[in-house]
């Protein structure tokens, strides 16, 4: 099937296989390879971009149901070097180790603040959940999510 | 902070001990990543395995024809085409002398001994068309008895591999009056007021890092070149040369980003061997990567032991026996280090306390499962839980608070340095400075009081606090003692650093970081080190020809070994500019001394220029101006051996609350103080404590991988195997005291490990406290909210037999579980209302 989404501001035309989901059509045919799989069953959310500007899971999307649309990865987030306030608090607050989890917890951060501007820390963890990260036992993913809102000050730490 | 820091500080520390943001960030959250899934070669194949459903089965037959004429399919290879080529699996880790172990195929050849083991591979031109073409392959098995639970399996009830003649693959023992560090534990035992005698299981894990195993090997160069998501890089090449029989010269190993680890990417897989197989027999390029079902199913998985302990103490409580027998489950297979793991906590079941006598037994046991190796801690989360859960029956036999009797045990920090009954040395440490804060975070006695009027009014939800006051040994390792425990190798660690004319410093580093911030903690130290910016140093490293010499990432290893090599390579760079510095000051090189980066004159004045290491290499570059003999190069190489394991440890206090009518938990609070002497970077250590500290609480609460009666993995996803999130989790409370390391310059102790070491019983314990009074004695890990409702409703000792698989009873039929009569152990005040058995 031929289909035509825009991805991080740019139209791109490509004939799919019907099965093929939107994340190897990102990946493989895009070279969009900020976004990664983590899983086969849609729990972890490490595929997550913006669809339309809501966060969706791009394992569990068909390329086909992107026909149309318009695409934000992680690497359509910044400005040129200019990052996201999401982005800048999770490089402030340590919210990533190996990194492998982030660029889903950004997209799914920025959804989150984009419904709910001024979150709690409790409607963070309920609106992160669906995103699963092994290495820095959330603290300092909410903690960024809470930041990137403007509603706690920063750690105290010097900037490098 | 309690500082009792009295070593010299570094001739600099502008940049050690500052929380700088991490260098590799930008990267990360703006997409820019390299793992090996994202590689694409010209002509590139994709493979995809075929797995036997079986835990134990003869394989008679396998057709491969319908495989091999599906659409875009190059090859199919099975057992039976490459059992002359793939060697065996190595294990580097053969813990006694006489140890059993069975040859471990890559791709088994006429029996397969797990679900999950691999019997045939297809290449194709795309994953899909491999993968499809896999559900094609035809394979015949003849079922096999399955030897699935360890301690019938420990029997020899049906076994694992038959022609070994036994599932039992070696028992290694430590003895304190034996090795001469200690007195006789049986004797301690006899001569005891009280004994304490508990069994403990420890459930399988399943590391479950993040980015799913991948591996592509190009064979179409002079090398063959891999990469793969490792923590291995060096030890990975040197282990496909001796398996495979090729020339370690022609083997490239990139570990480039690398998402996770945490032990389990601590492994040389058949599937990295099936993969090098595939490139050499094809000649193309070829990439396998797993999905997350396959890592959850065949990736190594850790834990999986049965715990025996014995305690003996004094009427007052004075500790003065541990006896400790195990059983471990290796899986089918010895993987790199399988054997290994249990034995590294062997010297660990004494933790903080002053027993004067020791025994440590543990048996190997095969079973037809996934094989186990390191996960996060490796033997020493599995030591810390069991003397943890067993200080707390002991408070409990005596009736006293389980602090107080913790702290009448303890080494005092007079005391260090502290030999134990292991004959290790504790360097440093203050265990009452970091108690004394953690009580004081936490609000001990306040929680106390609430969970005492609780108590009394009845409350639907009952507060529990627990405790754990841990240790570790970690900085893996001197070589002497790894080789005195048999292990295959050495424990050193090699750094280079190179100046470069622009006055740049590149750091190549043997350690292989996979999001745990080497390049920026390396770049603080060598800032320092050298006087330069901390943004003109490049670190460089996961790759066998950049860094062609390393023993890679493991154990809170990288800071303590490979950080310490970085210096001493850093100091000789400095070494060796100095008579070049000589030279062009026209001076003596005994008068010249070295800060911030530039030599001057001693005695010269505050306001002389001196000469920088900038210059100094751009001088040394152009060579044409040097002293007589001088080489024309300032780059040093250094390998580090350290002499002595290091000891972070800390005190652990959690808050639980129960729901005594849906046994549902939630955690209240959770403090930790951990003493890991001095920091580098305040903000990477504490991430490393928040992501170890969860790891530790999920083995705790929710994390089990659980086999059904067939020997199927049944937690095989992630819906299944359930990962804590968000929602699950707590902020944390974190500080720490500082007792600096006598074993490295820095004065620093391994952090990777210890909030997961330390975690899992302070949970455990806090669960239990909450409900001990209705007669519970002990829940089996994980304490999900059934769990513990069955407990509280039999008022029992876990009542698990109800559940299935992995999640059976904790006590054997039969056997008591209490213990022996006349041991003058009575019970204590609260705990009248005894439970029946289960």
């Amino acid at each position: 099937m031929k289909i035509t989404v825009t991805v991080d501001g740019t139209t791109y035309t490509d004939e799919v296989e019907p099965r093929t989901l939107l994340v190897h059509h990102l990946r493989e045919t895009l070279g969009k390879t900020g976004t990664v799989v983590g899983c086969d069953t849609s729990n972890c959310g490490a595929c997550t971009v913006l669809m339309d500007g809501r966060s969706v899971k791009s394992c569990n999307v068909l390329a086909v149901q992107a026909d149309g649309h318009e695409v934000t990865t992680i690497e359509g987030l910044a400005d040129g070097e200019t990052l996201t306030p999401v982005q800048e608090a999770f490089r402030d607050c340590h919210a990533l180790q190996c990194g492998f989890c982030t660029p889903g917890m950004i997209m799914q951060a920025t959804d989150l603040l984009s419904s709910n501007p001024s979150p709690t820390e409790d409607e963070v963890r309920h609106g992160m959940e669906g995103n699963l990260c092994r290495c820095t036992g959330y603290h300092n993913i909410v903690k960024a999510v809470l930041q990137a809102s403007g509603q706690s000050a920063t750690s105290g730490g010097e900037q490098s | 902070m309690t500082a009792v820091d009295d070593r010299p500080q570094a001739a600099s520390t502008h940049e050690v001990g500052r929380d700088r943001r991490r260098k590799e960030d930008q990267r990360l959250i703006t997409g820019r990543t390299k793992w090996t899934d994202n590689l694409v070669l010209p002509g590139m194949l994709h493979l995809a395995m075929v797995r036997s459903p079986l835990a134990h089965a003869r394989i008679t037959g396998i057709d491969a024809t319908a495989a091999r004429e599906a659409p875009g399919v190059i090859a199919v290879l099975t057992g039976e085409d490459v059992k002359d080529l793939q060697g065996s699996l190595p294990c580097a880790w053969p813990i006694t002398e006489d140890q059993k172990a069975p040859p471990h195929p890559a791709i088994a050849v006429d029996r397969v001994a797990f679900s999950g083991e691999v019997v045939a591979v297809v290449a194709a031109r795309s994953s899909a068309a491999a993968r499809d073409a896999a559900e094609l392959v035809d394979v015949d098995y003849e079922d096999l008895p399955a030897a699935l639970e360890l301690r019938a399996s420990a029997q020899d009830e049906t076994l694992a591999h038959p022609d070994l003649g036994t599932n039992r693959s070696a028992t290694w023992v430590f003895d304190s009056a034996e090795a001469g560090t200690g007195s006789d534990v049986e004797d301690a035992i006899a001569e005891a007021d009280v004994v304490v005698e508990r069994e403990f299981r420890q459930q399988r894990l399943i590391p479950a890092f993040m980015e799913p195993r991948s591996t592509v090997v190009d064979p179409t160069g002079e090398q063959f070149v891999m990469w793969s998501a490792t923590q291995v890089p060096h030890i990975l090449r040197l282990m496909l040369a001796m398996t495979l029989g090729v020339d370690e010269g022609k083997i490239r190993v990139i570990a480039p980003d690398v998402g996770g680890g945490f032990g389990g990417k601590l492994q040389v897989t058949p599937e990295e061997i099936i993969t090098f197989l595939v490139a050499r027999h094809t000649g193309k390029p070829c990439k396998w990567t797993e999905t997350r079902s396959e890592s959850l199913l065949s990736a190594h998985h850790g834990r999986d032991q049965w715990q025996k302990l014995t305690l003996a103490a004094k009427a007052d409580g004075t500790v003065t026996g541990l006896k400790v027998e195990l059983l471990a489950d290796m899986g089918a297979y010895l993987g790199l280090v399988t054997p290994g793991v249990p034995i590294l906590g062997a010297f660990m079941y004494n933790s903080i306390y002053k027993f004067p006598a020791y025994h440590f037994s543990c048996t190997n046991v095969f079973t037809n499962k996934t094989w186990t190796d390191a996960y996060r801690g490796a033997g020493r989360p599995e030591a810390t839980f069991a003397i943890e859960r067993i200080m707390d029956e002991l408070a409990l036999e005596l009736g006293r608070d389980p602090m107080e009797v913790r702290e009448q045990n303890w080494i005092t920090h007079e005391e260090f340095p502290f030999t134990t009954v292991c004959g290790l040395e504790y360097d440093s440490g203050n265990y009452e400075a970091a108690t004394e804060r953690a009580k004081e975070l936490f609000g001990y006695d306040e929680l106390r009081a609430e969970q005492q009027r609780r108590r009394e009014s009845g409350d639907r939800v009952q507060l529990g606090l627990g405790i754990s006051t841990f240790t570790e040994m970690c900085g893996l390792a001197p070589s002497r003692v790894l080789g005195s425990l048999n292990y295959g190798a050495g424990g050193w660690e090699h750094a280079s650093v190179r100046m470069l004319p622009t006055g740049k410093v590149e750091v190549i580093t043997g350690s292989s970081a996979h999001g745990q911030g080497h390049e920026t903690a390396w770049s603080q130290i060598v800032a320092d080190q050298l006087g330069v910016p901390f943004e003109d140093v490049e670190v460089l490293h996961g790759d066998t020809q950049i860094s062609h010499k390393g023993l890679d990432t493991y154990g809170s290893r990288s800071l303590v070994v490979g950080g310490q090599a970085v210096i001493n390579a850093a100091k000789k760079v400095i070494e060796k500019a100095k008579p070049l510095a000589a030279y062009q000051l026209e001076a003596n090189v005994d008068d010249l001394e070295f800060s911030d980066g530039k030599f001057t004159v001693k005695g010269a004045g505050a306001d002389q220029e001196g000469v920088g290491l900038a210059g100094l290499a751009l001088a040394v570059f152009a060579a044409h101006d040097l002293p007589d003999g001088m080489e024309p190069s300032l780059d040093a190489d250094a390998t580090f051996d350290p002499v002595n394991f290091s000891f972070p440890h800390g005190t652990h206090l959690c808050a639980m609350e129960v729901d005594t009518e849906t046994g549902a938990t939630t955690m209240r609070s959770y403090v930790c103080v951990d003493d890991i002497g001095n920091v580098v970077n305040p903000l990477i250590v504490e991430g490393q404590v928040h992501g170890g500290l969860v790891q530790g609480i999920a083995q705790a609460l929710w994390e089990e991988a659980v086999y059904d009666d067939q020997g199927t993995l049944v937690s095989g996803s992630f819906v299944d195997y359930t990962l804590p999130t968000t929602a699950d989790t707590i902020t944390f409370v974190t500080d720490r005291t500082t007792s600096p390391a006598t074993s490295n310059d820095l004065g620093v102790k391994g952090v990777g490990e210890a909030g997961c070491i330390a975690s899992t019983p302070a949970v455990v314990n806090a669960v239990l406290d909450a409900i001990r009074q209705f007669g519970v004695k002990d829940i089996v890990m994980p304490c999900t909210p059934e769990r513990v409702w069955r407990a509280i409703q039999d008022g029992t000792a876990g009542a698990m037999s109800e559940t299935a698989g992995a999640a059976a009873g904790h006590f054997a039929e039969g056997e008591p579980n209490q213990d022996p009569p006349g041991t003058g152990a009575a019970p204590a005040a609260g705990t009248t209302q005894e439970g029946g058995q289960a």
